[in-house]
């Protein structure tokens, strides 16, 4: 700038001079700098600072040692973690697929039937998303005690035997994932539901016409219009499955045994409770790419369909 | 090979800037990095050290254990109006989870209250966190007031590597057992040696009440169970040196084999509630308490909810081993009032740790329905917490107590609480339960 004359740069900056409208300037970044600033601080650092700690064998307290890759190594080769990892996967069913076909069902059902009250059942529907998922973690686990719980009274009345939901090492995995389901599938259906109410009713007069049935209709109209809508309610669900942690550190404390530890609980009780904060902040990188490349999927399927 | 660069590049990177995690890159933190010394010749004389404030971080926030603390607190500053005491009061497991960043922080506390293993002491003795108070325990006679093996749990090696042995680093004021509490209408005469034990089991089982209440979704209960069993079929000194980890200790020995077994055995048999893997601690003993039941092996924390809820129903045992005369009970203290090595004051802190442990704090604790550790500390008139209280004499009187099990080494609660819910749910032989353990402890005794 220091070698324009003065002139042409003050008539440039009054008339906009060749600059094609719209063009960014570099002012444009200062009004990005307060927010910029705040994501440095509170995400790029602390991130920085964890993949910085992974690389040591650290208390917490002493000076650590620097060890290189090998607290990542240990997640692939240590078997409680791995186990972890598995177990997240498994609750990505639980937490986002099913959510999402519970949802896409009621939001079909919403599409043809203008049901009476429709405002009362989606409130009611999405309630479990306002509740803390703390509640709604010591809610379950009565729900699911062996001798007083609602659950094994009400198999009860029809005779049958109830189980031992969360001590059982086949059931405790799918009973605590039954719990985000719950919670999520409110969400799911609230979004693909105002989804739903944007599709032109004449494309269902058109289907009609044409002598498509709920189901067909359903198909060629419902779920194509939804994508992005899907999009969505996946990419929430499975950041909430991924990182769950609250629901499994009060129901089951990642037992019996280690049959529903997952990633976050490790991360929780490496870091504060047995003073492995390497390992921890290892396991909470990779959780965090695994978050990215899943979410950057889902989101790349579901713009290449448009 | 694009990427394996990349990732080194990032590696050596990120490694580059920066030190180790932990190192002190300001320089003003030497408190910590100093060796705390102990080098008290005599009682020092508190009034003449001007105005103090201490900072106590401690978790005395329940019923009876609130009431102590708060009193003693009172009394002591009106002992020594020249010194405040500045409390902030934490529930365990807030405690266990911030004590570490607090007493590592630049504003630590001047008296902590930390868990006794490695876990937590052990890992503060490391960083040179925590003053050793062998001179205030000479001084003040400390080594009297409690017997060996509740002075041997406050002890860590200097260099934090072993625990249970080498420098007193601080002093706890109650004592805990876990016992047998039972129904005293149904068992009108408790059994006195394990096998008039198990026969009342089987009995419970045969007439269809719940034999022994057990909830262990929660994961540690189950440490509770397995050691009372095992402190019958284990010599306790065997116990007593695998947890302090002693030269040759071994978890992988018939006599744990035998632990095993027995409650497997149990399991099997129905002797405990059916599905007490999916039931929650606090349903399982409201259970017991609601007359659900004969037994419950559970800690003297749940004394006062049970004796309020029962009343003059409930009784209170050790588990009865071979030999009625000298009972073995796993059990311990609570959490140790430990001197801070950045104290100013470590004098003024030594006093209040000697305050809220003479004989006049025995008789406070006693007052508010607390189990005092210290030897010679009055008994209760009557009740539930006499019987207890008896208990603990007889324990203390034939050297009995064998330590907790989660305290061997830093993971050990997570290692052996997932393992003995394998066990029980019959995921893994006995056999193979105790090798495991003993490999999880291999791991870390060869890495330290």
């Amino acid at each position: 700038m220091g070698a324009v004359p003065l002139g042409v740069a003050g008539e440039a900056g009054r008339g906009g001079g060749d600059r094609p409208p719209g063009e960014p300037r570099l002012v444009g970044y200062l009004y990005l700098l307060p927010a910029a600033v705040v994501f440095a601080a509170f995400v790029l650092y602390p991130l920085y600072n964890a993949a910085r700690i992974s690389l040591y064998d650290w208390d917490g307290l002493t000076v650590g040692t620097w060890t290189g890759l090998s607290n990542y190594a240990d997640v692939f080769a240590d078997e409680e973690l791995r186990a972890a990892f598995l177990h997240s996967l498994i609750l990505l069913f639980f937490y986002a697929v099913l959510p999402l076909l519970i949802g896409l069902l009621l939001a079909g059902v919403m599409a043809r039937a203008r049901v009476r009250g429709l405002a009362l059942f989606r409130t009611i529907l999405f309630l479990p998303q306002v509740i803390a998922l703390v509640v709604v973690a010591v809610m379950w686990k009565m729900v699911y005690d062996p001798a007083n719980g609602s659950l094994n009274r009400f198999l009860g009345w029809f005779g049958i035997e109830g189980k031992s939901w969360l001590g059982d090492f086949d059931l405790a995995l799918p009973a605590v994932g039954l719990i985000g389901t719950w919670v999520y599938f409110g969400l799911a259906m609230v979004l693909l539901s105002a989804g739903v109410q944007k599709i032109p009713t004449s494309l269902y007069d058109a289907a009609r016409v044409d002598g498509a049935g709920a189901v067909r209709e359903f198909f060629v109209v419902t779920l194509p219009a939804l994508r992005g809508e899907i999009a969505v309610s996946l990419t929430l669900t499975t950041i909430a499955a991924l990182r769950n942690f609250d629901i499994v550190y009060i129901t089951t404390g990642g037992g019996p045994g280690n049959a529903t530890t997952v990633p976050a609980y490790q991360v929780f009780t490496r870091a504060f409770e047995t003073g492995q904060v390497g390992s921890a902040a290892a396991v909470g990188i990779v959780l965090t790419a695994i978050v990215f490349v899943i979410s950057l999927g889902i989101n790349q399927l579901a713009e290449r369909g448009t | 090979m694009k990427r394996l660069i990349a990732a080194v590049a990032l590696t050596a990177l990120v490694a580059g800037c920066g030190g180790a995690p932990g190192s002190d890159d300001s320089g003003d933190n030497d408190a910590a990095n100093a060796t705390p010394t102990a080098t008290v010749a005599e009682k020092p004389d508190i009034a003449a050290l001007g105005d103090v404030t201490l900072t106590v971080w401690d978790q005395e926030v329940r019923g009876g254990q609130r009431k102590q603390i708060e009193e003693l607190n009172k009394q002591f500053e009106a002992k020594y109006p020249n010194v405040k005491i500045e409390r902030v009061a934490k529930s365990f497991p807030d405690l266990l989870k911030t004590v570490k960043l607090a007493a590592s922080g630049d504003d630590a506390p001047d008296v902590i209250q930390a868990n006794q293993g490695l876990g937590i002491m052990g890992e503060l003795v490391k960083a040179k966190l925590l003053r050793p108070v062998t001179d205030y325990a000479e001084v003040y006679g400390w080594n009297d007031r409690w017997s060996q093996t509740l002075l041997d749990a406050n002890s860590v090696e200097p260099d934090g590597s072993r625990f249970g042995s080498g420098d007193l680093y601080g002093v706890s004021q109650m004592g805990e057992i876990v016992g047998v509490f039972y129904n005293k209408e149904k068992v009108p005469n408790p059994p006195a040696t394990l096998t008039e034990f198990e026969a009342s089991l089987q009995e419970a089982k045969d007439e269809g009440d719940v034999p022994i209440q057990f909830g262990n979704v929660d994961k540690w209960p189950g440490i509770h169970n397995f050691e009372t069993v095992l402190a019958q079929t284990a010599d306790k000194q065997a116990i007593r040196d695998f947890v302090f980890s002693k030269e040759g200790a071994s978890f992988d020995t018939p006599e744990f084999v035998a632990a095993a077994q027995k409650i497997s055995e149990w399991v099997e048999k129905g002797y405990f509630n059916k599905n007490f893997d999916g039931t929650g601690y606090d349903p399982a003993w409201q259970d017991f308490a609601k007359g659900k039941g004969r037994y419950l092996i559970a800690g003297t924390w749940l004394v006062a909810d049970l004796e309020e809820q029962m009343g003059d129903k409930v009784g209170f045992m050790l588990m009865p081993g071979e030999d009625p005369e000298s009972p073995v009970a796993l059990g311990g203290e609570s959490l140790a009032f430990t001197i801070s090595s950045s104290a100013e004051q470590p004098d003024a802190a030594a006093a209040y740790l000697d305050f809220l442990t003479d004989a006049n704090a025995a008789q406070v604790l006693v007052d508010t329905g607390n189990l005092p550790a210290m030897k010679d500390a009055p008994t209760p008139s009557g009740g539930l917490s006499a019987e207890v209280a008896e208990a603990w004499n007889k324990l203390n009187e034939v050297d009995g107590v064998v330590p907790y099990l989660d305290w061997t080494t830093p993971t050990f609660y997570d290692d052996i609480s997932a393992a003995i819910q394998e066990l029980l749910g019959g995921k893994q032989s006995p056999e193979e339960f105790t090798q495991g353990v003993q490999e999880k402890y291999s791991e870390w005794a060869q890495s330290r």
